[in-house]
């Protein structure tokens, strides 16, 4: 059997044109689908029961009682963490809003850890933005800036810019130009144009450079700016002068790299800049297929995009100090759950350490690093092929994941649900009014 | 089944020419009915000032707009924070607050139906996520239609039915409400960077005028017999000297319904303008209101200014580009293809500031040189003109000459010599008031025959209990009794249920979302049309089959299905 139109949650493309083939509900193959999508469709690393640590081992549980010591961890901890979230749905993320409200906790995601300060330089000038589908239709100039699409979103270039078919462009491929700019020749760099390279921590010394002389400020650049010649910088502003649609994307070579958030803020001001000659938008390249639906998800339930601690009873954001990584290398929190994601990965050693002292529970249907750490894991459902919810692509489009195949795990919503209706129990709350 | 008498009402229900009667209202099973038995539920309402539930055929609240203005913004968050209670989440966020926060404050004013102003189809399951947790009014969305290529297209190929045929299936498919024309071809113009100005221009590539995508979207919307006109957000929005515009675009709307209004124009205040630059800038709410009472076939809304901190939010996004030149605060923009485009900056309108004065004084001389408050529904485009917190001073100020005398003398001295405020007497009763905030808005939307707006037999029992005593009080003086009355209900009663007493909610609520789905014919199903699949699997980014909002998204809903003809 075959499904069509099936959407991808592997990165924040959400290519939603995928063909997966299905015999006796086992995935047997998907097309048009990258080397990523395949991995995530045709992964069969699961955890297959829930597990808890009795005695330094971990042993098989039932569901209702990995959820039960679950609850008894989190509504005794003084400052739980709820971490992760970019791989699930969105229905999920609500209900750990709520469960963390109830806890009086802290609620992260883990854009904290990559495009958090694209996210701090909007709350300061904005986003000029858009939908990938005019990109693709009107753009004739693309600047992929710290970001190697090739290699991290593999259909980008081929769905939205460099290769796909514009209603304004009547021979897309020649007809647009490309500018990678990057610390290093990536493979998106070799089929570039014009390749930028910037010296390590220059960014925001080109950014302004651009910036001046787009301006006409051009008298007061040097000869070379952060390893990029005065010339190259002039081809480049020329480019994006005579360019009528402009798509700037960036990735984390831009928001993790130093200066982190003020390099974002500077693009954006250079797009500001620039939209003043003609039509210029820009993009943050988006990793984890829902990462950006869990920013969405927060900020409409609670008035921000992530790391937001309730310990006050209401909402307080600080990033820096109530985001994960910060909690962790702190030993502040003294409970953690984990939705969805693999900080055991990704965190520095002084987070692991903490997380190897302190409870830690596991909603994910993967093992990973993380799994290591956990006390308690609670295997569930793969959203997007074990049962659908939404998603947002890294351009804010809200889709709807497919169930392909069958599967006898819960849900994440279904599990954290079950956990909130427990947890309002452990405290003594009336299971009707909230 | 439950049962509920609100006893000793003074109610004010203008659909049903009911003027400050002291009555009973019965309740049964969600609906008013005649009488109920002994053993009903009881709220005195001791006399106190009785309305059908707001509505609010304006506003702003969910959404990929309302949502960004949110991320944003964490300096707005700050300003409206609330802890848990029973029934109560925490909340944030003063002028684009939390969905929480949006609900519950609607709902502690009274309001009980809200319509979401501009939904871009691409991007509707957004809205009608968030739309599930405003959960205490029932909630409809806008869907716009200022850009779309395959309207545009249609319109130049002069084929009418294919455009309501477009119309149509979009609406079915995205589950939305009305037709929302926001700066009719300007949107695609901001495509390239650029705006059309008045309405004869022609949008670039496509060859068509905004002049003739209203035209054939009035008559596309009359044709798919919806039971809201066409919403227009006129062009030039915000520029002085715009009222020529908007006078012509009034000018040439047909009169097609003789149930509701042809065409509803939003927010006019912010197309009232006179001079030709911001230096010589002035009201010209004299000729719009002269117009408009001359046409009785189209409705406005006030689209009032209060002052303070807001954030504006509009599918207009050359326009919010230009307002962020002159602001130089934050700017958001987010184009969508194929469809529309949106901008977002925060602004604040200073009493000191001419320009924002003249802007305050023009949206209440709208409504006061408005003859027939039909026409006229009091709102703020939420949260552009002021977050919607404000009604109950906007309402003072409609009955109030003295309230309006004093304010005048706390904004920019100038501003007399540039608007007509200080000559109005008019005050407005509280009959007018209740037009303006409910049966209007009820009728104007076309929801009056599903209940809305009105406390009939057979009517939806959403109700609004005020502590205002209006035999005690003279609202002309003691508007500051005004102000505080409308600002918090005794009772705010939804589907026969008090959902929210004195601001503290009840209940945790169970809106409805009221969708439109027109019965087009298999030949006419836009669809399936082999030209336009083709389109659509080419230049959008979502398949066809992808784009339509899946019926898990609603949850209680009540859809309209309208025979069409086609
Ligand atoms: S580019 Fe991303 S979304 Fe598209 S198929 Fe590859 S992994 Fe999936
Ligand atoms: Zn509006």
């Amino acid at each position: 059997m075959k499904k069509t139109n099936v959407i991808c949650p592997f990165c924040g493309c959400l290519c939603d044109d995928l063909t997966v083939n299905i015999e006796d509900n086992k995935i047997t193959g998907v097309d048009n689908g990258c080397a990523l999508a395949s991995s995530k469709f045709l992964n069969t690393e699961r955890l297959e029961k829930p597990l808890i640590k009795r005695g330094g081992k971990l042993v098989e549980t039932s569901y209702d009682e990995a959820i039960e010591s679950s609850v008894e961890i989190l509504s005794n901890a003084k400052r739980p963490l709820l971490f992760g979230w970019s791989g699930t749905q969105g229905e999920a993320q609500c209900k750990g809003v709520h469960i963390c409200e109830l806890l009086g906790g802290v609620i992260d995601n883990t854009s904290s850890v990559c495009h958090g300060p694209s996210i701090l330089a909007i709350q300061e000038v904005g986003h000029p933005g858009c939908t990938l589908g005019q990109v693709k239709n009107r753009a004739d100039l693309i600047i992929y800036w710290g970001c190697n699409p090739v290699d991290a979103h593999p259909r980008h270039m081929s769905r939205y810019t460099t290769y796909a078919d514009g209603f304004f462009l009547d021979n897309a491929f020649r007809e647009r130009k490309m500018i990678v700019v990057d610390v290093r020749k990536t493979e998106s760099a070799n089929v570039a144009d014009e390749f930028v390279r910037i010296k390590p921590g220059g960014d925001y010394a080109v950014i302004s450079a651009l910036r001046a002389m787009i301006r006409g400020k051009s008298k007061s650049i040097p000869d070379s700016v952060a390893g990029v010649s005065k010339s190259q910088l002039e081809r480049v502003v020329k480019m994006c002068k005579e360019a009528k649609f402009g798509a700037i994307f960036f990735g984390l070579g831009m928001t993790m790299s130093p200066n982190k958030y003020k390099n974002v803020r500077n693009a954006i001001e250079l797009v500001d800049e620039m939209s003043r000659h003609t039509k210029f938008t820009i993009t943050p390249m988006r990793g984890h297929w829902n990462v950006y639906g869990s920013n969405e998800v927060f900020t409409w339930m609670t008035g921000y995009p992530y790391g937001i601690d309730f310990s006050r009873g209401i909402a307080f954001y600080n990033p820096g100090e109530t985001t994960a990584v910060d909690m962790l290398s702190r030993k502040e929190c003294d409970a953690l759950l984990v939705v969805a994601s693999d900080p055991g990965a990704h965190f520095p050693k002084k987070c692991l350490e903490h997380m190897a002292d302190i409870p830690v529970i596991q909603i994910d249907p993967h093992l990973n690093c993380t799994s290591h750490f956990a006390d308690i894991q609670i295997p569930v459902a793969i959203t997007g092929v074990e049962t659908d919810g939404t998603a947002y692509r890294m351009d804010g489009i809200p889709l709807r994941t497919k169930k392909v195949i069958e599967t006898e795990r819960p849900t994440d919503t279904e599990v954290l649900e079950k956990m909130y209706k427990k947890i309002l129990e452990a405290k003594g709350k009336c299971t009707h009014c909230w | 089944m439950h049962s509920l008498l609100v006893k000793n009402a003074y109610v004010i229900d203008p659909l049903n020419n009911i003027r400050g009667e002291i009555m009973d209202i019965a309740i049964k099973d969600g609906k008013i009915v005649e009488s109920v038995k002994d053993s009903a539920e009881v709220i005195d309402a001791k006399g106190q000032l009785t309305l059908p539930g707001g509505v609010d055929s304006h506003s702003h609240i969910c959404g990929t707009k309302v949502n960004f203005g949110r991320y944003m913004s964490p300096e707005d968050m700050r300003a409206g924070r609330g802890r848990a209670q029973p029934y109560m989440y925490p909340v944030s966020g003063y002028s684009v607050p939390t969905v929480y926060a949006n609900t519950y404050r609607y709902s502690k004013m009274g309001y009980t139906t809200v319509l979401e102003g501009a939904m871009a189809p691409l991007e509707a399951r957004h809205t009608h996520e968030e739309f599930s947790y405003n959960t205490l009014q029932d909630t409809l969305a806008n869907t716009l239609f200022d850009g779309n290529w395959s309207v545009m297209e249609a319109v130049a190929e002069g084929d009418l039915k294919k455009v309501a045929a477009i119309v149509g299936w979009t609406l079915a498919a995205v589950k939305g409400f009305g037709v929302k024309i926001t700066n009719p071809g300007g949107t695609e113009m901001w495509g390239w960077g650029k705006d059309i100005g008045c309405i004869h221009k022609k949008v670039d590539y496509f060859g068509v005028t905004p002049a003739e995508i209203l035209d054939y979207l009035i008559r596309a919307n009359e044709m798919l017999n919806l039971p809201h006109s066409a919403h227009l957000h006129t062009n030039n929005l915000g520029k002085p000297g715009n009222y020529k515009c908007t006078l012509e675009t009034m000018q040439r709307a047909p009169d097609l319904n003789d149930k509701r209004q042809t065409l509803y124009m939003t927010h006019v205040q912010f197309h009232s303008y006179g001079g030709s630059k911001w230096a010589d800038f002035c009201s010209k709410a004299d000729d719009v209101s002269w117009m408009l009472n001359r046409k009785p076939n189209i409705a406005i809304d006030m689209g009032q200014v209060m002052f303070g901190k807001t954030t504006t939010m509009t599918a207009d996004g050359p326009m919010e580009f230009n307002l962020y030149r002159l602001h130089h605060n934050k700017w958001s923009n987010h184009d969508v293809e194929l469809e529309t485009a949106s901008g977002i900056i925060p602004v604040h309108y200073s009493r000191k500031n001419l320009v924002n004065s003249i802007m305050w004084a023009i949206g209440l001389e709208l409504a006061l040189m408005t003859k027939n408050p039909w026409q006229c529904m009091l709102a703020t485009d939420n949260p552009n003109g002021a977050p919607f917190v404000k009604y109950p001073e906007v309402i003072a100020l409609l009955m109030s000459q003295k309230y309006r005398e004093e304010q005048l003398k706390t904004v920019n001295p100038d501003t007399e010599k540039r608007v007509f405020l200080p000559s109005l007497d008019r005050e407005l009763d509280i009959n007018e008031i209740a037009i303006m905030t409910r049966a209007a808005q009820a009728k104007a939307l076309g929801i009056v025959d599903i209940g809305k707006g009105h406390l009939g037999v057979g009517a939806d029992a959403d109700v609004a209990v005020y502590p205002i005593k209006m035999d005690d009080i003279d609202p002309s003086k003691d508007y500051q009794k005004i102000i505080d009355g409308f600002s918090q209900t005794d009772y705010t009663i939804k589907r026969g249920r008090a959902v929210s007493k004195k601001g503290d909610c009840l209940v945790l609520g169970d809106n409805a979302t009221i969708w439109v789905k027109p019965k087009i014919s298999e030949k006419n199903d836009i669809s399936k049309d082999p030209e336009f699949m083709k389109k659509f699997e080419r230049y959008y980014t979502v398949s066809l089959d992808n784009y339509p909002v899946q019926e898990e998204y609603l949850h209680r809903n009540i859809c309209i299905e309208t025979e069409t003809g086609i």
